[in-house]
């Protein structure tokens, strides 16, 4: 970082190979050190340095290495680490994947630079997120409750509606009660423009644009940009929260597309792959993005996270899923044959999940019978896909009159319970109200995991009081 | 062609992530800590050649440079060990997390240190030597009492064997005074409440011991039929969302073990900041007094760097064994050790390794072995008998059991707790699969069992085997449905329905439920099979199964878990099953005649 060596251009470099250019004999650069490199039309390209030594620097372009010449080419080492400016004003603009305005407009106005890579939270200085978020979205706030502070992701496949529900979820959350109030920072890594277009014009009819930050590294940008664009975001989300007190919810689209650049980065560079091909650090460089959420001490804010992320054939065992859902708290996650059968959301019931819904629901925060209520419904749509199973091999006529009963609540569960409008936004109690109603279609001994005062006061009782 | 690194001294070649490559360390010792860059970064000697080193960093490397300075310490990875220790907060490498947090705020910054224990806090010193007296390596000094659940001894380290010259009188001391000298063969030694021990070499004993106890968790899959001894070895396998923290919170918060080491190793930041929360609130059901009394936590969540997560392990293990050798039951939790594995398989891929399975390095076995082998029963160097229980949680990628981490753990222990998706599914927690578990520590832990409930061994095959045969059943049923099943038949879906709801599944978060006795447990059993076996019979005799789900005490059996507060209430209860179905049998044969 020594001032002298600033401005010292290095021409030339040994080797140019996908995202990776090697430069020889480079002095006093540092690992992860930025870098700017000039080719022979004078367009300027970013990158950062993966593997320093006395003799090279293996430097990993970011805006792609098409056009470059290894003879011609140009570098400059910039002293610092990637570093974003950050500001409140940055709500209502549009970045590129790497934190640069993309929307025409000037750069934002700030003191604040900071290094993209974040620093890890200290684990005493979390604060446990336990403030229930309302969706208005029955599947999630019913049975997989969200809290403030938490990463949940969306699993999904392709061609299935993750766009939509996200979008739905963004437009609702909020603390039931309160008014929306979550800035929203958006980052999009190498999905189609229309993706993007997508959730602009849904945010801009609520009227939400005004508190929402977009990082786009749309499809067309170069692969290796996207392994930032997420860091970038964060770093706001994580000014936004920690520094100006805001509650954010930071919204990541297409994982599977930022782990492959990644797989890409460690091919070129010659690494030992692990499952599928994706780099052994996969798991750790996930943590590093995915454990910038939560709440700390001395702050009000918060950072919610929702990544979506397309699962390849649907496969949930597939490293991505797999790694990241060892890292979130829980998932969200679409299921196919919902979708097929025209429930939306298609919010699949057994293997979604919230960890961090235990301590958010119940008295004091929702309800009191909402914890119950949750295992039940769980426990019952449980034992309906196993009656649907047989069903399949004996035929439903051949079904104990008990099981029948069992289908039928399945059939009503996925049509009323599940099953809501995109713009229909319902207060938690409705959501009870409801599963209380679908509970009520089967018999009252049926129901093990609800205590009989519970039952004393819901069972059946929604039937009546509420219209449907 | 580089200057920086004139005039003999180390200097950085090569930064790779957090592995980096120093010039002029011809002096270092394997493993051996170093001080990196201008930071002074802390880092560790893996590997040598010549005059090079190569060092894995325990902190982020952003912006080191070739040519950065490399300090030596001489000292390999060394933790402080002494009064202080329980109820503190760790990083992977030792580093107080509070203490941290106090200086630098939420961030953990590079390159910030703080000392492990509190070198000015004073401590209640009650010695236990006279000036002239011959003493032996892990004898106690001296004690202190370090939390009103733990009597902390003062230990004369390994290899301290001599007459006693001078000892400090009762008082108030801080970890470095000096509290007793000790004439050796080799010259004095001052002891200190403040011992320092390299946390890969495992602490001498003087004998190792079979496990002869059962380590009671309170957990009734567990207990009844899965046990694990004091200073045994277990492995808990569960894919994502199969509730193994959860199950392993279980039994950190349940066990009855003296001391609690509870390691994080790569997981998540929430989780860890839920314990933390936690813990300080929660009761041990023994004492009444705060769990944090008795537990030392390390974290090192998945976002910390990832080579202080491969030492974390080390780190907890080595305090369990501290404590141990005081003669307390150690119980040590790692969740999860499938990232400790990951952080070996980084770290030997940037070091370039030739990899074995699945990429990881071909030691992930011995590694393995000599991590799960720290565990054991032992007589101590001061002749107490102490012991180090290790459980383990593996995070199989997509919940694949025959990957390398799960494989070869299983060959070092001796429990299989296999977590179950499906299970998870319906919300059955523990979601431990009762047929493809095991464990091996039955014989150990029989004689003390049979003490507190005599046929308990009898009672549990039994049990075992009404799982089976219900599972047998169930795969039949879900071909021809329940109802083309006989009663004889259809009894052991009945039974092993009775069986999961009211005794395999236990709720975490009900007061009732969350922490059984064994005494209870074997009741509850006892109960169940009373049922099972008056329903066998009286179905022999003609009655009809639907007669008997039907009757009062078959929802009271489902209850008693909860309803049932201890082993006399569920004795009238298993009273009442026999009567009713008696009353059954008398019924029935009146319809009959």
């Amino acid at each position: 970082m020594t001032a002298k060596d600033k401005g010292l251009e290095y021409v030339g470099a040994s080797r140019i190979e996908g995202p990776l250019v090697v430069i020889d004999r480079v002095r006093d650069a540092g690992y992860d050190e930025l870098v700017e490199i000039k080719d022979s039309s004078g367009r300027l390209r970013l990158g950062r340095v993966l593997d320093i030594s006395s003799e090279r620097a293996v430097v990993q372009v970011l805006e792609g290495t098409d056009g470059l010449s290894g003879s011609t080419l140009r570098a400059r080492f910039l002293g610092e680490s990637l570093k974003l400016p950050v500001s409140k004003g940055m709500l209502g603009r549009v970045f590129d994947g790497l934190g640069r305005p993309a929307d025409g407009g000037p750069l934002p106005l700030s003191g604040d630079r900071r290094d993209v890579n974040g620093a890890p939270i200290n684990p005493v200085a979390r604060r446990y997120p336990r403030e229930f978020i309302q969706t208005g979205i029955s599947a999630i706030d019913g049975m997989n409750a969200m809290v403030r502070g938490q990463k949940l992701p969306i699993f999904s496949g392709n061609g299935l509606p993750h766009d939509r529900v996200c979008a739905q979820l963004v437009r609702q959350a909020r603390l039931p009660g309160e008014k929306a109030d979550f800035s929203i920072v958006f980052a999009a890594m190498g999905v189609k423009r229309d993706v993007a277009d997508y959730f602009m014009r849904d945010l801009s009819r609520s009227g939400a644009l005004g508190r929402v930050a977009m990082f786009l590294s749309l499809a067309d940008a170069p692969s290796v940009e996207r392994l930032l664009t997420p860091r970038a975001a964060l770093t706001l989300a994580e000014h936004l929260a920690f520094d100006c007190g805001q509650h954010v919810l930071v919204v990541l689209t297409d994982m599977t597309n930022y782990c492959e650049s990644l797989r890409e980065v460690g091919t070129a560079r010659g690494e030992i792959p692990g499952r599928k091909g994706y780099p052994g650090y996969l798991y750790s460089d996930l943590a590093s993005i995915y454990e910038r959420a939560g709440r700390v001490e001395g702050s009000p804010g918060s950072i919610t996270q929702t990544a979506i992320l397309t699962m390849p054939s649907d496969d949930i065992s597939h490293p991505v899923p797999d790694l990241t859902g060892y890292i979130t708290e829980g998932q969200i996650v679409l299921d196919r044959e919902l979708f097929q059968r025209g429930v939306y959301p298609p919010i699949a019931g057994l293997p979604s999940l919230s960890r961090l819904m235990k301590d958010g629901v119940g008295k004091g925060y929702t309800r009191e019978d909402h914890p119950a209520l949750a295992s039940q419904l769980f426990a019952c749509y449980a034992y309906v896909k196993r009656v649907r199973a047989l069903a399949d091999i004996i035929g439903e006529e051949e079904l104990g009159a008990g099981d029948k009963v069992y289908l039928k609540f399945g059939e009503a569960f996925e049509r009323r319970f599940l099953s809501q409008g995109e713009r229909e936004d319902r207060p938690i109690g409705t959501t009870l109200d409801l599963g209380w109603e679908m509970l009520s279609l089967l018999p009252r001994s049926e129901l093990h995991r609800v205590n009989s005062a519970l039952l004393d006061e819901h069972y059946g009782k929604a039937l009546s009081g509420k219209g449907g | 062609m580089n200057g920086a690194g004139s005039g003999g001294k180390a200097f950085i070649t090569r930064v790779s992530g957090p592995v980096v490559t120093a010039a002029g360390m011809a002096g270092a010792v394997m493993y051996e800590v170093v001080r990196v860059g201008e930071l002074g970064l802390v880092g560790e000697v893996v590997r040598q050649a010549g005059d090079t080193a190569t060092i894995q960093v325990y902190e982020d490397t952003g912006m080191l440079k070739p040519g950065a300075p490399v300090t030596c310490t001489g000292a390999p990875l060394s933790l402080w060990l002494g009064p202080g220790l329980i109820g503190n907060i760790y990083d992977g490498v030792q580093r107080p997390l509070p203490a941290l947090m106090a200086r630098g705020g939420v961030w953990i910054r590079k390159g910030e240190l703080a000392d492990p224990l509190d070198p000015s806090r004073r401590w209640d010193y009650k010695p236990r030597l006279k000036a002239g007296q011959l003493v032996t390596e892990g004898q106690a000094a001296g004690l202190v009492r370090e939390t009103p659940m733990v009597e902390h001894k003062v230990m004369l380290p390994p290899g301290v064997n001599g007459v006693v010259r001078s000892a400090s009188a009762s008082g108030t001391y801080t970890i470095n005074d000096t509290l007793a000298v000790i004439d050796t063969p080799s010259g004095p030694v001052e002891i200190k409440m403040l011992q320092k021990w390299p946390v890969r070499q495992p602490r001498p004993v003087r004998e190792r011991k079979r496990v002869s106890e059962p380590l009671v968790t309170g957990q009734r899959v567990i207990d009844t039929f899965f046990p694990i001894g004091k200073g045994g070895c277990a492995c808990i396998p569960g894919g994502f969302g199969t509730g193994k923290t959860i199950t392993q919170h279980q039994l950190v918060k349940w066990s009855d073990a003296g001391i609690i080491i509870f390691i994080g190793c790569g997981e998540r930041g929430n989780e860890m900041t839920e314990v933390l929360r936690e813990f300080p609130e929660l009761k041990d059901p023994r004492t009444g007094r705060p769990l944090m009394e008795r537990t030392i936590l390390i974290a090192n969540t998945s976002n910390m760097p990832v080579a202080a997560r491969e030492v974390s392990i080390y780190t907890g293990i080595t305090m369990a064994e501290y404590y141990r050798d005081m003669g307390f039951d150690v119980a040590v939790f790692a969740d999860s050790t499938s990232r400790w594995a990951e952080a070996l398989r980084e770290m030997a891929a940037r070091l370039e390794e030739m990899p074995a399975e699945e990429g990881f390095p071909a030691s992930l076995p011995s590694r393995l072995a000599q991590f799960y082998e720290r565990g054991g029963a032992v007589t101590t160097l001061g002749g107490e008998a102490g012991s180090v229980s290790i459980v383990g949680a593996v995070s199989p990628p997509g919940g694949d059991f025959s990957e390398p981490v799960t494989q070869h753990t299983r060959r070092f222990t001796r429990v299989f707790w296999s977590l179950d998706t499906e299970l998870a599914n319906a919300r059955h927690y523990p979601s431990i699969n009762w047929l493809r578990s095991y464990s091996d520590y039955l014989e150990e832990v029989e004689p003390a069992w049979e003490k507190l409930h005599p046929g308990w061994r009898v009672l549990r095959e039994e049990a075992m085997v009404v799982m089976q045969r219900e599972e047998h059943y169930r795969q039949i049923a879900r071909l021809v449905g329940p109802d083309s099943l006989p009663d004889s038949q259809r009894l052991f879906l009945f039974i092993g329905g009775v069986m999961r709801d009211g005794f395999l599944a236990q709720s975490a978060f009900d007061e009732a439920d969350m922490f059984c006795p064994p005494e209870k447990q074997a009741a509850l059993l006892g109960v169940i099979m009373a049922l099972y076996r008056g329903a066998r019979d009286q179905i022999k005799n003609g009655a009809a199964l639907a007669d008997i789900s039907a009757l009062p005490c078959t929802g009271e059996v489902l209850q008693a878990k909860t309803a049932c507060a201890g082993t006399k209430e569920l004795a009238a209860l298993e009273s009442r099953v026999r009567e009713e179905l008696a009353g059954l049998a008398l019924s029935g044969g009146e319809a009959a005649s």
